[in-house]
């Protein structure tokens, strides 16, 4: 929980630092997509970031570029500080150390295998690991961490005999086993039903802590961003929008895509009367065709200028990342002293 | 009670096998007019089922074991919807009864154009209108949902995904039907984009008239969009209330417990769980309350006893299939 984490910036270990990352798609007949433009993010010991953004703002492909499951166009990936080497040993190391966990635990099990197998396969490929009985402890001993008990039971089971919750732990078991320092979960909880995401979730923030690992928690939902991650990147359109301390990110939300975001979730704390006037509201300033500006191109400039309240001339010129409090950054003109005293 | 336009009684689903799956059991529900009806629940719980037996849409091996669904009309017809023989129930649908289904983008067909899609719905039912009417007709419901109506010529993938959905709600409008049934509409949508398709439903509802049956997983959505609530668990609603009263103060502990699994967006950090456990096979015969096991306020009797959920009496109507309402902690 972020309350009883350090604050954000202050030098705890970087394990995994990405700078500048680029991918582009190649479409035919068209000019290549960039997905992700330019992004800079560190992943540190104990911590949660979280990455949020809606789909198609690139955030799977950061997962996909630091899993190394495709090689990115520019940018640099720094490993414990060191640029991670291309041969195939250091590629195997560098999947030890940095293992993922995906979206639909209904695809990412192998239906013709058990539990067991899922976790010995990944020991057994680490150095110097446990073998015979040892091996058949270790893969308890990764069921018992994630709560599956008994785990003789479990191990003998097949996917499709767990429902999706203990699917989901049997996929961050098996990520657990090369005990890796950096655990990238790509919208580890979106596919399974409401009443469990919790414990998921509470799952991955306890092995963090047990464990002291570096966790990225990619996801579309604001309010679990906020209460499991200590620090929020917000993506939009390839780049990222906003970076800051959790609480920062999402009470006091700097970039007008942010606070779009913020004022869209749904909160069940507001009363009736207050939500009917907010819709009010948004109607008489809905604009006739926000659903196509949306998906307009837009090369040069703010990506966001043609759904934002607070477009000026100046957003016809891209932004960088300006200072919007301690620690807290936005990609938009209104943080620009001179812009803002100009307009 | 003349302000009801839908009610269902006694529903009963089951998807037939070697072992029968139970997927609806015995619910009872009443529609008003204009009013937005929310079914609340976790996968497997049986409401999108619900849906198609309301709309009498069960295809095999799903069959409807019991219980009647009624509608009456605007203009004072009252109609059996399980009842209509088979050239009834196509007039009935769509113009009666019309709904909008999970997945957008599957929903409509990749291979012909908006138009064409539009102008089916009207050679089927407005046989009599011509090829300028349809497509003066499809533009203006285009252009109601929030979509340049110059976009009719269009295929379903040069559409985003809410402007798919929207497209699906213009065509469920077609026909100004008087209830609408949706069926996790914006799911698969991204915050900002569900939150202007539910505005745009609500200036529709607000405009048209038309009642609306609202079904998601998503209780805090529901909370803020229905009037009454239905929250169903294992094939049966288990609290039935205002949507008021279960903001303030939810009865089940089913319901507290998917009120939990949303962490408050804005509020402070408190512990922070959903509902340890799965729901019960329906294909195997249920002894006492099917929430007992995953309960934390199980008691003795819910093992033995199924609780029942109490008829609303009147408009206020809240009712619990809960032993601990019942006062026998």
């Amino acid at each position: 929980m972020s309350a009883e984490e350090p604050p954000a910036g202050s030098s705890i270990d970087t394990v995994l630092e990405v700078r500048d990352l680029t991918v582009r798609f190649g479409q035919r007949g068209a000019a290549a997509l960039t997905a992700v433009d330019g992004l800079s993010l560190a992943l540190r010991a104990g911590r949660t970031l979280a990455l949020v953004g809606e789909s198609g703002s690139g955030k799977s492909t950061v997962v996909k570029a630091l899993s190394r499951l495709l090689v990115p166009n520019a940018g640099e990936i720094l490993l414990r500080g060191k640029p991670v080497g291309r041969g195939r040993a250091a590629l195997r190391d560098y999947r030890r150390t940095v293992q993922v966990v995906f979206q639909d635990p209904f695809a990412s099990l192998n239906p013709m295998h058990t539990v067991g197998h899922h976790l010995r396969r990944p020991l057994s490929l680490t150095p110097g690991h446990p073998r015979g009985d040892a091996l058949t402890t270790a893969v308890h001993e990764l069921l018992r961490s994630v709560n599956m008990t008994p785990p003789e039971d479990y191990a003998a089971r097949h996917p499709h005999e767990l429902s999706g919750g203990q699917r989901q732990r049997v996929a961050i078991a098996r990520a657990l086993a090369p005990a890796p320092q950096v655990l990238l979960a790509d919208e580890p909880v979106s596919m399974l039903d409401v009443s469990i995401r919790l414990e998921i979730l509470n799952l991955l923030d306890k092995l963090k802590r047990e464990r002291d690992l570096a966790l990225l928690y990619v996801t579309h939902d604001l309010a679990t961003a906020r209460h499991f991650s200590s620090e929020i990147m917000v993506m939009y359109r390839g780049e990222v929008v906003e970076h800051g301390p959790s609480d920062q990110v999402i009470l006091a939300p700097a970039h007008p895509y942010t606070r779009m975001l913020a004022a869209a979730a749904p909160d069940p704390s507001r009363s009736r009367a207050e939500l009917a006037a907010q819709r009010q509201e948004r109607l008489r300033l809905r604009s006739d065709r926000g659903a196509e500006a949306r998906t307009a191109a837009l090369d040069e400039g703010c990506r966001f200028r043609n759904r934002c309240r607070f477009a000026m001339p100046a957003c016809a010129d891209r932004p960088p990342s300006l200072p919007a409090g301690p620690d807290h950054t936005a990609r938009c003109w209104l943080f620009d002293q001179e812009t803002a005293a100009a307009s | 009670m003349s302000d009801l336009v839908l009610r269902a009684e006694h529903v009963s689903v089951e998807y037939a096998g070697a072992r029968p799956t139970r997927a609806v059991r015995d619910v009872t529900l009443e529609l008003r007019r204009g009013e937005v009806l929310g079914i609340a629940g976790e996968s497997g719980c049986g409401k999108s089922t619900l849906a198609y037996a309301l709309t009498r849409m069960l295809k095999p091996p799903a069959e409807l074991t019991g219980g009647s669904v009624s509608f009456l009309g605007r203009d004072g017809v009252e109609v059996e919807v399980h009842g209509l023989d088979p050239m009834a129930l196509r007039e009935f649908r769509w113009t009666r009864i019309a709904m909008v289904f999970q997945s957008a983008m599957n929903a409509l067909n990749p291979v012909t154009s908006l138009r064409r899609q539009f102008a089916d719905i009207f050679r089927a039912h407005r046989p009599d209108w011509g090829v300028q009417r349809r497509d003066a007709r499809s533009r203006e419901l285009l252009d109601m949902v929030g979509i340049d109506p110059r976009r009719i010529g269009d295929y379903p993938h040069e559409l985003s995904g809410g402007m798919r959905q929207r497209v699906m709600i213009a065509m469920a409008l077609a026909l100004e039907p008087e209830v609408v049934i949706l069926d996790e509409p914006t799911t698969a949508l991204d915050v900002v984009v569900q939150r202007e398709i539910l505005d745009e439903i609500e200036r529709l509802r607000a405009e048209l008239g038309f009642s609306v049956v609202f079904i998601t997983h998503d209780l805090s959505l529901l909370l803020e969009i229905s009037d009454r609530l239905a929250v169903m668990y294992a094939g049966e609603i288990v609290e039935y209330a205002p949507s008021d009263a279960v903001h303030t103060g939810a009865a089940h502990p089913y319901t507290r417990g998917l009120l939990r699994s949303f962490p408050d967006l804005r509020g402070e950090a408190r512990e922070l769980r959903g509902v340890p456990g799965s729901p019960p096979d329906l294909s195997r015969p249920l002894v006492g309350c099917p929430f007992a096991p995953r309960c934390e306020h199980v008691f003795d009797p819910c093992r033995r006893v199924a609780p029942v959920l109490a008829e609303p009496e009147d408009g206020a109507g809240w009712a619990v299939a809960c032993h601990l309402e019942r006062g026998a902690a």
